[in-house]
């Protein structure tokens, strides 16, 4: 199959499409506008339901109830929009209803800015919804990836009955790539929903008595084993999503954690400091919930520092800080408020470090 | 070989669409491509640039530290990016609205009065076309005739009226 050069935005709706999407609801937000954009053209034409919502409380609520009905639902938005969706997204989880959620960040907090940002790491990992649930995120480096995960991300939703997040960030959004689409997947008809998902709410015609997706249960002991149930499914999730790339851990003196366009960052700063006599290596978390302690176990015998490289303040560095055990001291390098720091900075910052950690 | 070149004009001039179809060539020629646009609340006469690497290897950051090409569409642009071009590299000029060359001394300038030419074929608007043309013969980015043949395809059904404007636009530097 050949490749097209297609714009971030438009590449995720059209895997979505691709992957079966039967309803997206969406709200405009920058930088994520193409996707409702495409997805109000061509969603229609594939035999989805495009919908505008007035909000983005409205579009994740809409989304709930068509996912509750077993349709594959796909949502996108940008930061405040998915702090919007939160509640939303926390009732999803308790219904154990699957969803797949694109958040193509930006700056924040609060309206925040419109360029690149990674400050929702904390928001996509440990979530904004009330009460004990865990969501899986996966973040992609680069277009082509990024359509392969919204692609299965409908399976894994589907397989664990629970929200998934594709966390991209705007620079992803609106660059392009050369990309080769799936195959498109046929939508599911109510027949096959009905037989696939028992759970689903496909009316009286396709099982006996009626379907209830619901996420109030008074008594504590029913709420805590269904907690506990759900934690079954998390504990299996933590096992098999366990998503990473490396690079050049071997011989590293440093070794950088990075995802996103972030990671491609450092893919070049490792070039310029290799330039200058200094080997340094790469983590690339693919999967940030649950993330791939098992990739610092990579790590060769020569590093001096692991430095978690972020768009924001110092998010995942907590993450990077419980992986790496004590092992090797860990250094932030960071830019926020959309502001993306070019290969050089990052190796010039991360020379400095080194040098930190050998005084 | 790797070719990081940086599109800059006032929103639409067609920096931004030229960027695009090189982008596009480059991959259809079998190499890999990025196309990274600034985006902003912006309008039509606002700022517009793009990065585009085309490269035959892995390409990892699609932002770029240096230039091999500048192509500025106005004056602006010239003065805002013309430091980014590494010695040696090539700045093109659309000399039509730019009345000053560049500063800088270390680089190839081609200067290209590509409204004024544009104009003479019928339609300013295939001014960035011209440039297209006079990249493709100094740079050799990628081929003509891939080229050609995306500018058939942009250019069929209601909007074919405009081929042959266009490619009188980029065959006037480009046999």
């Amino acid at each position: 199959m050949s490749k097209v050069l297609m714009k971030g935005n438009e590449a995720f709706a059209e895997a979505a499409i691709r992957g079966g999407c039967k309803c997206y609801f969406g709200y405009p937000i920058t930088p994520q506008n193409e996707v409702p954009e495409y997805m109000s053209h061509e969603l229609p034409k594939a035999g989805g339901a495009f919908i505008q919502a007035e909000s983005e409380l409205a579009a994740i609520n809409m989304a709930y109830g068509a996912a509750a009905a077993g349709g594959r639902v796909f949502i996108s938005t940008s930061s405040p929009g998915l702090a919007l969706m939160q509640e939303g997204i926390g009732f999803i989880c308790s219904c154990e209803v699957p969803l797949v959620a694109m958040n193509v960040s930006r700056g924040g907090p609060g309206v925040g800015g419109i360029q690149p940002g990674q400050a929702d790491y904390f928001q996509v990992t440990r979530g904004g919804y009330n009460g004990d649930c865990r969501i899986p995120v996966f973040a992609p480096a680069n277009i082509q990836e990024s359509v392969d995960l919204i692609y299965e991300c409908f399976d894994i939703a589907e397989k664990y009955r629970n929200p998934v997040i594709i966390f991209a960030d705007g620079m992803l959004g609106q660059m392009m790539e050369p990309v080769e689409l799936p195959p498109k997947k046929e939508i599911a008809s109510a027949e096959q929903i009905a037989k696939e998902k028992p759970w689903a709410i496909t009316g009286t015609d396709h099982h006996e008595g009626r379907n209830v997706v619901y996420s109030l249960r008074l008594q504590p002991d029913v709420l805590e084993s269904h907690v506990n149930h759900m934690f079954e499914k998390y504990a299996e999730a933590e096992k098999e999503l366990v998503r990473y790339k490396t690079q050049k851990l071997d011989d590293a003196e440093i070794v950088f954690v990075a995802f996103g366009t972030m990671s491609r960052i450092c893919a070049e700063a490792i070039e310029i400091l290799e330039e200058k006599g200094v080997k340094a290596g790469l983590i690339r978390p693919i999967s940030l919930w649950p993330f791939p302690k098992a990739a610092f176990d990579e790590i060769g015998p020569k590093t001096k520092v692991v430095i978690s490289t972020e768009l924001s303040m110092g998010q995942m560095i907590e993450d990077v800080k419980m992986a790496a055990a004590g092992r090797w001291p860990v250094k932030l390098i960071n830019r926020t408020g959309g502001i993306v720091p070019s290969s050089i900075e990052v190796a010039e910052r991360a020379l400095k470090a080194l040098e930190e950690v050998k005084a | 070989m790797k070719k990081k070149m940086f599109f800059a004009g006032s929103g639409g001039q067609g920096a931004l669409a030229i960027g695009q179809m090189i982008a596009k060539a480059g991959m259809e020629e079998g190499n890999e491509v990025t196309w990274l646009p600034s985006y902003g609340p912006e309008m039509r006469g606002g700022t517009a640039n793009c990065t585009v690497i085309v490269s035959d290897k892995t390409i990892s950051c699609p932002l770029i530290n240096d230039a091999d090409v500048l192509v500025a569409m106005n004056l602006p642009s010239l003065r805002k990016f013309e430091s980014m071009v590494v010695p040696g590299g090539i700045i093109f000029i659309n000399s039509s609205l730019v009345p000053e060359t560049s500063t800088r001394t270390d680089v190839k300038v081609i200067e290209v009065p590509a409204n004024e030419k544009a104009l003479e074929l019928g339609n300013d608007r295939a001014a960035n076309i011209v440039m297209l043309g006079a990249i493709l013969k100094e740079t050799g980015v990628c081929k003509k005739d891939t080229i050609m043949h995306q500018m058939e395809k942009m250019f069929s059904g209601r909007k074919a009226k405009f081929l042959p404007l266009n490619v009188a636009a980029l065959e006037l530097y480009c046999k």
